[in-house]
């Protein structure tokens, strides 16, 4: 019943949440400088005024600000998110055939930083002053400074040229269009090493620091004594009783970073001509089609709450103590 | 590598006798296979893919194997019969007749019709945003299902090139005529039309990809099985693929040290100075309404204190060409007889000073702002160098950067610059892309790519209006090129270069389009070698 309520509430919260969302969106969207008529008429090599008049005619561009506004709000509220301007197409199709290549990419990357990082922290908070546990240290961090982008651009220089044995760009080869089945999935699979790759160098530090530095408090602490004292092996002395306990904070990570989706994927789709919702918010942000943005927004502001949902449930899963409440 | 330049290959072309060009065997055409698949990468990303509707490379390219038009350009901008059979001047020059072959239909089977030629003419006059191509046209009529008759208001000099392949596609009626407004209408994203290859997929911002369509109406064509269009997000990504051979063509390869790479792929043809017609021009615009530049002399002086040939050869690597006047090198009606404004400080000062502007205390006469289109590294670089050139005609200048293209384009259109650097193309004829530039009728604030300049000379709309209407070739060359030293001389812009256009291909390709429009033309010859 809790557990019912709770959800119930963060729901309402979530609605009134989404609407603020959308006003203050619109609002941003419209007040940078530019229309959508004006980059159409850029990217076709020139326009006259008939034509930029009746382009905006057909977006519903030359209607008040307001009054586009209310319309806007009117259709998202029914669940039409209305037509891009670039492509000229239902946003949720666009978004729908979107979404997947970056749930696999990001899903992916953040499953191995958590998994890698979180055994890379346990491993070096073992010994936390040996070289192995500074060397682990280290090397996560220059993971973690180096800009995004750069060490997409190093691996695709290393494995796309040096030693040319992954794709770099899609997530398909066009030549096996049309071939399904197995094969597909293995070419897919061979296309996200690399970006996934990347996103994992950058997520890694994040999780090995965290579950460390956790590990550590831990490991220090009373009940972890008298496990020992059980004469309990190490094994289940790490695993069992400390690991769980240092868990908390890497779980409150991973929700924030999935809800980051997006922001998160967007440099490394660039780099590798990722199909991925990243690069659909920039291209819509470049040619100024505010239903597209206004979608991915309202469809990021969605998962943020959504992923926030799942973390608050997981705590209660890790920590049996949370459920009473 | 080889380099084949495009008049090289022209003048090659005429004496098919020599055992190669280039290195190039040319037997290849005996060797090439039917079949086979070839990917083309590009960064340019089309909206849709009807090109009734909207014009740009990135829609026109693909367009050019989805539907045939009217009439085909051939390498000497002779018009050649494509979807229509034959045609006939009026003797007034007032009405255009087409007569359209028996055999060609539509993707769905549907054949094509006198009715398709009449709405797609009218729906690209109503919507192309190249609105002097059919200008003129007050209507088509239909004689009979073969036999459509273009009604012209004023004498058009540019029809036949209008009717060619990447200005006027025959879209079908029955698809596009259900009353929706074409520029919006759902099915531009998946067209069908009576072109060599017909759509199998469109994956907006992914890829493209075309299948050989086997009722098409010339015999043995296409020869390939499928056409791929692989869009990339960044240039250098697309030049990795190339030298993986995942891709087979370059669509277009502008930056000096990317083209000394591609020349390094083994095997690889680079076509320099490819689909000349597009003729994309680098310049320097001048806000002539502004107070400051209102005195040609200003303008002038600023035009001698730039050394055309440092951007050329330094900063941009000697891959593009000079450009005079406001019509491309590779356009019929060039003429290179203008001022070339070559550096000249010395008369670069005495021209300031003639116009009355003493340096000051600080030796600054004048302050500028100087604006750039955003997203071009190269541009950026220019503004740089131009700043450092001016000051040492005590014009000072202050760079601004625009975050994105629409508002660069805000800025330009309204008016709210000094001088911008600026990129505009000439597309075929000078009535498409040249008269809007220059006109002063075209003076119209909010539409990029108008009359920015707000430059207005009554000689230069009278010649423009004059030659808009010539039908005789050599008296519309005598008039623009009154205009190309008029507009020089009056330095509305200073021109810098043209950019040129390198298409590269695999080693395997064989007849890629040699046609004026380069690869925004049919693939119907292309192959790939057994």
């Amino acid at each position: 019943m809790h557990l019912l309520l709770a959800i119930l509430r963060r729901l309402a919260w979530a609605a009134g949440l989404l609407v603020a969302v959308l006003a203050i969106n619109f609002m941003l969207i419209h007040a940078a400088p530019g229309d959508p008529a004006s980059v159409i008429a850029g990217e076709m090599g020139g326009g006259d005024e008939a034509v930029m008049a009746s382009i905006k005619k057909a977006y519903g561009l030359d209607q008040p600000l307001p009054v586009q506004f209310v319309t806007y709000i009117g259709k998202s509220m029914r669940g039409d998110l209305g037509q891009s301007y670039t492509y000229n197409r239902p946003v949720s199709g666009l978004i729908l055939d979107r979404i997947g290549p970056t749930i696999l990419l990001v899903l992916t990357a953040l499953l191995i930083a958590i998994v890698a990082g979180t055994l890379l922290g346990v491993f070096a908070s073992r010994r936390p002053d040996s070289f192995a546990s500074a060397a682990v240290t280290v090397l996560s961090l220059i993971g973690y400074a180096m800009p995004v982008f750069w060490t997409g651009i190093l691996l695709v220089i290393l494995f796309g040229k040096v030693w040319p044995i992954m794709p770099i760009a899609g997530m398909r080869d066009v030549r096996q269009f049309g071939v399904g089945g197995w094969p597909a999935v293995v070419d897919v699979l061979h296309h996200l090493v690399l970006p996934a790759l990347t996103l994992t160098i950058v997520y890694l530090a994040q999780y090995s620091r965290l579950a460390r530095a956790s590990m550590l408090e831990v490991l220090g602490s009373d009940y972890i004594r008298t496990a020992r004292a059980k004469g309990l092996s190490e094994w289940v002395v790490t695993f069992k009783h400390a690991l769980r306990n240092a868990l908390m904070p890497v779980v409150t990570i991973a929700g924030l970073q999935f809800g980051h989706l997006i922001s998160g994927a967007v440099l490394v789709e660039t780099v590798f001509s990722w199909p991925g919702l990243g690069t659909l918010a920039l291209e819509a942000i470049l040619g100024r089609d505010y239903p597209t943005l206004l979608g991915v927004l309202t469809f990021s502001s969605i998962l943020v709450i959504a992923a926030n949902l799942l973390t608050d449930l997981s705590y209660r899963w890790i920590d049996p103590r949370l459920r009473g409440k | 590598m080889s380099t084949i330049d495009r008049r090289h290959l022209l003048q090659a072309g005429a004496a098919l006798t020599a055992g190669s060009i280039f290195g190039i065997p040319l037997d290849v055409a005996a060797q090439a296979a039917k079949g086979g698949v070839l990917v083309i990468g590009s960064t340019q990303s089309p909206r849709h893919l009807n090109s009734a509707v909207q014009s740009g490379v990135a829609t026109m390219m693909p367009a050019a194997q989805l539907f045939a038009s009217p009439i085909r350009m051939d390498k000497n901008w002779k018009p050649q019969p494509y979807l229509a059979e034959s045609w006939t001047l009026s003797p007034d020059n007032r009405s255009v007749s087409l007569v359209l072959r028996k055999d060609a239909v539509f993707h769905d089977g549907r054949p094509v019709t006198a009715e398709d030629v009449k709405f797609s003419i009218e729906t690209i006059r109503d919507n192309h945003p190249f609105k002097t191509m059919y200008g003129p046209v007050n209507a088509v009529t239909i004689s009979d299902a073969r036999t459509a008759v273009i009604r012209l208001s004023e004498p058009h000099p540019a029809v036949l090139l209008a009717m060619s392949t990447s200005l006027t596609p025959i879209i079908p009626k029955h698809i596009f005529g259900d009353g929706t407004d074409v520029k919006i209408h759902p099915r531009n994203a998946n067209p069908i039309g009576s072109g060599p290859f017909k759509l199998v997929e469109f994956k907006p911002g992914e890829y493209i990809i075309m299948e050989r369509f086997d009722r098409f109406f010339l015999k043995d064509q296409p020869k390939l099985d499928r056409v791929i269009v692989r869009l990339f997000k960044d240039s250098s990504s697309l030049l990795l693929a190339f030298e993986r051979g995942e891709v087979d063509v370059h669509l277009a390869v502008t930056d000096p040290r990317e083209l000394e790479r591609v020349r390094k792929t083994p095997g690889a043809v680079v076509v320099k100075g490819a689909a000349p017609a597009i003729g994309p021009l680098i310049w320097l615009a001048f806000n002539t309404k502004s107070p400051k530049l209102a005195d040609k002399r200003v303008r002038q002086a600023i035009n001698f204190a730039v050394d055309k040939q440092y951007i050329l050869n330094t900063i941009l690597g000697g891959i593009n060409t000079r450009s005079t006047g406001p019509l491309t090198s590779g356009s019929p009606f060039y003429t290179g007889d203008v001022e070339k404004y070559e550096l000249n400080l010395a008369k670069a000062t005495k021209l300031l000073d003639d116009a009355g502007l003493k340096p000051g205390a600080n030796g600054v006469r004048l302050t500028l702002d100087l604006d750039s289109i955003p997203g071009s590294a190269d541009q950026k670089t220019i503004q740089e160098y131009l700043k450092q050139s001016l000051t040492k005609i005590g014009v000072e200048v202050n760079l601004r950067q625009s975050p994105d293209f629409p508002s660069w384009a805000r800025r330009v259109a309204s008016l709210q610059f000094d001088m911008t650097l600026d990129s505009v193309w000439n597309w075929g004829d000078p009535v498409i892309g040249v008269h809007r530039t220059w006109l002063s009728s075209n003076i119209k604030p909010g539409v990029i790519w108008s009359n920015t300049q707000s430059y207005s000379n009554p000689k230069v709309d009278e010649w423009l209006a004059a030659a808009g209407q010539e039908m005789n070739l050599a008296k519309r060359k005598e008039l623009y090129k009154q205009v190309q030293k008029t507009v020089v001389e009056d330095c509305p812009v200073a021109f810098l270069y043209e950019q040129t256009f390198y298409e590269a291909y695999a080693a395997k390709v064989v007849n890629p389009p040699a046609g004026i429009w380069g690869l925004t033309d049919g693939l119907n010859e292309s192959a790939l070698k057994a």
